[in-house]
C-alpha cells in the first residue's frame, strides 16, 4: 500500500515545474506528479488519487477555476492551492499548511461520524 | 494505519513548531486557529492591531555558508503563528560567506526586494541581467510567469548581509521584470526615504503591489509620523540598527513590529537608528 501524500503540480513553465517536482520528491512522505497543460492535468487527476493540487506559475485564472470545479466533482475533499515563489522558499510551508487543513477536515469528519 | 491516520502522523512529526502556544495546541490535537493575519496577538498589549516579533524569536538556520534569520516561516522553518503580515510573506536577514551564494534557482509570482546592508551581492538572471548590488542600492525582481537567477557574494574576503523581502503580487502571471536603484544615504537622515512604491512615476523601485517601503536613518531624539498611504494597509517596521519607539512599542535591533487599522504611526529614535517601514495590503 502506497502511503505517500500524492500531490499534483500544475505549471506552465517546464523548468520551474521540474524544479518544484524535484523538491517535493525529496520528501519521503510526499509524491509529486506534474502537468503542463489543462488536458494533462485533468487526465492525471482522473487516473490517480491525489490529496493536494498545487497551481504554479503561468496558469490562467480561467483554468484555475475550471480545475477547482472539475476536481471537486471527482473528489469533494480535494484542496487546490496556489504555489508562490517558484522554488523551495515557500513550497514546504504551503504544502504543510494545506495538509494540516486536510488533516483537520478529516479529523472533524471523524468526530461527526 | 489507514491513509488519513498516516497523513495525521506525518504532520505531527514533521511540522516544525517553535512557539510554546503552538506546541500546546498541537499536543491537544486541535486545529491552529488563524487569528488576525496568521499570527497571534501580543499578550502584553490590550489592542488587537499590533504584532511584535522580537529579534531573538525569529527562525534561524545556519547552513555554514549562509547564516539566516527568518521573521516569517520560510523553507524548513514553519511556525503557523508567523506565516505573513498581510501581503508581506518573507523577511529574511541573510549573512553569506565570501564568494558563496545561491546558485541558479527559479521564482514565479512573487515581488522580491533585496536590500544589501553591508557587502556586495552579484545577481545574474534568465532575462540577461548581470548586476552587483551594494549598500544603498535596492533591487526589485517581479518574478511573474517565471525567471531563474543566482545571487553570490561578490567579495571573497568578507560577508554580505542583505534583507530578502518577498511580497505577494497584486496580479499573478505578469511579465518578469528586474530593476535596481541607488539611493543617497543623506536623503534619509532624519527623514523617511521612499524606496519602493506601486507607481512607475513615484520615488523608488516600483512593484506589482499596493506597497510602499521607506528607510529612515534617525538620529537620537528625532521624532516623526508615518501616514498610511492606502486605507486598510498595515505597516510592518523592521529595526535595522539601534533602538526606536513606534506606536508606543519600544523596539531594538532586528525587532519587527506590525500595526494595522491605523491612519498614522508615531516614530521616535531612542538612539541613533535605522529603520525600514513596509506598508502592505492586509487583505
Amino acid at each position: 500500500m502506497d502511503l505517500s501524500v500524492n500531490i499534483l503540480v500544475i505549471g506552465r513553465h517546464p523548468q520551474i515545474l521540474e524544479t518544484v517536482l524535484r523538491l517535493i520528491n525529496t520528501q519521503q512522505a510526499w509524491k509529486a506528479t506534474g502537468a503542463l497543460t489543462d488536458n494533462e492535468a485533468v487526465e492525471k487527476f482522473e487516473r490517480d488519487n491525489f490529496d493536494l493540487v498545487l497551481i504554479g506559475g503561468g496558469v490562467e485564472e480561467e483554468s484555475e477555476k475550471s480545475f477547482k470545479n472539475e476536481f471537486e466533482k471527482i473528489n469533494p475533499q480535494i484542496k487546490v492551492i496556489r504555489h508562490y515563489g517558484g522554488g523551495s522558499g515557500l513550497l514546504f510551508n504551503e504544502i504543510q499548511e494545506a495538509l494540516t487543513r486536510i488533516s483537520v477536515d478529516q479529523w472533524k469528519g471523524a468526530v461527526k461520524i | 494505519m489507514n491513509r488519513k491516520e498516516f497523513i495525521k502522523a506525518a504532520l505531527s512529526t514533521s511540522v516544525m513548531l517553535t512557539t510554546t502556544e503552538a506546541k500546546q495546541v498541537e499536543a491537544k490535537g486541535n486545529y491552529y486557529p488563524i487569528v488576525g493575519f496568521e499570527h497571534l496577538p501580543p499578550k502584553t498589549k490590550k489592542t488587537m492591531n499590533t504584532v511584535l516579533h522580537k529579534a531573538n524569536t525569529r527562525g534561524h538556520a545556519n547552513h555554514g555558508w549562509l547564516d539566516t534569520n527568518h521573521t516569517f516561516s520560510f523553507a524548513h522553518y514553519y511556525d503557523p503563528t508567523r506565516v505573513q503580515f498581510g501581503a508581506l510573506r518573507v523577511l529574511n536577514d541573510d549573512f553569506v560567506d565570501g564568494g558563496m551564494g545561491f546558485g541558479t534557482h527559479p521564482h514565479d509570482n512573487m515581488e522580491i526586494i533585496s536590500i544589501p546592508l553591508s557587502g556586495d551581492l552579484e545577481h545574474k538572471d534568465s532575462m540577461g541581467n548581470v548586476a552587483v548590488i551594494k549598500q544603498n542600492d535596492v533591487q526589485i525582481m517581479s518574478a511573474g510567469t517565471g525567471i531563474y537567477h543566482s545571487e553570490y557574494n561578490k567579495n571573497k574576503d568578507k560577508k554580505v548581509n542583505f534583507l530578502q523581502i518577498w511580497v505577494f503580487p497584486k496580479v499573478r502571471n505578469i511579465e518578469p521584470r528586474y530593476d535596481q536603484i541607488n539611493f543617497r544615504p543623506e536623503d534619509r537622515v532624519n527623514k523617511l526615504q521612499q524606496i519602493v512604491s506601486p507607481s512607475k512615476t513615484d520615488d523608488g523601485v516600483w512593484i506589482n503591489q499596493d506597497a510602499w517601503f521607506h528607510l529612515g536613518n534617525l538620529k537620537k531624539g528625532f521624532a516623526t509620523d508615518y501616514t498610511v498611504k492606502q486605507k486598510g494597509n498595515g505597516v510592518y517596521a523592521f529595526v535595522i540598527e539601534g533602538d526606536v519607539t513606534i506606536h508606543d512599542q519600544k523596539l531594538n535591533k532586528r525587532d519587527g513590529f506590525g500595526v494595522w487599522d491605523v491612519d498614522k504611526l508615531s516614530i521616535s529614535a531612542d538612539s541613533d537608528a535605522e529603520v525600514l517601514l513596509m506598508e502592505v495590503p492586509m487583505n
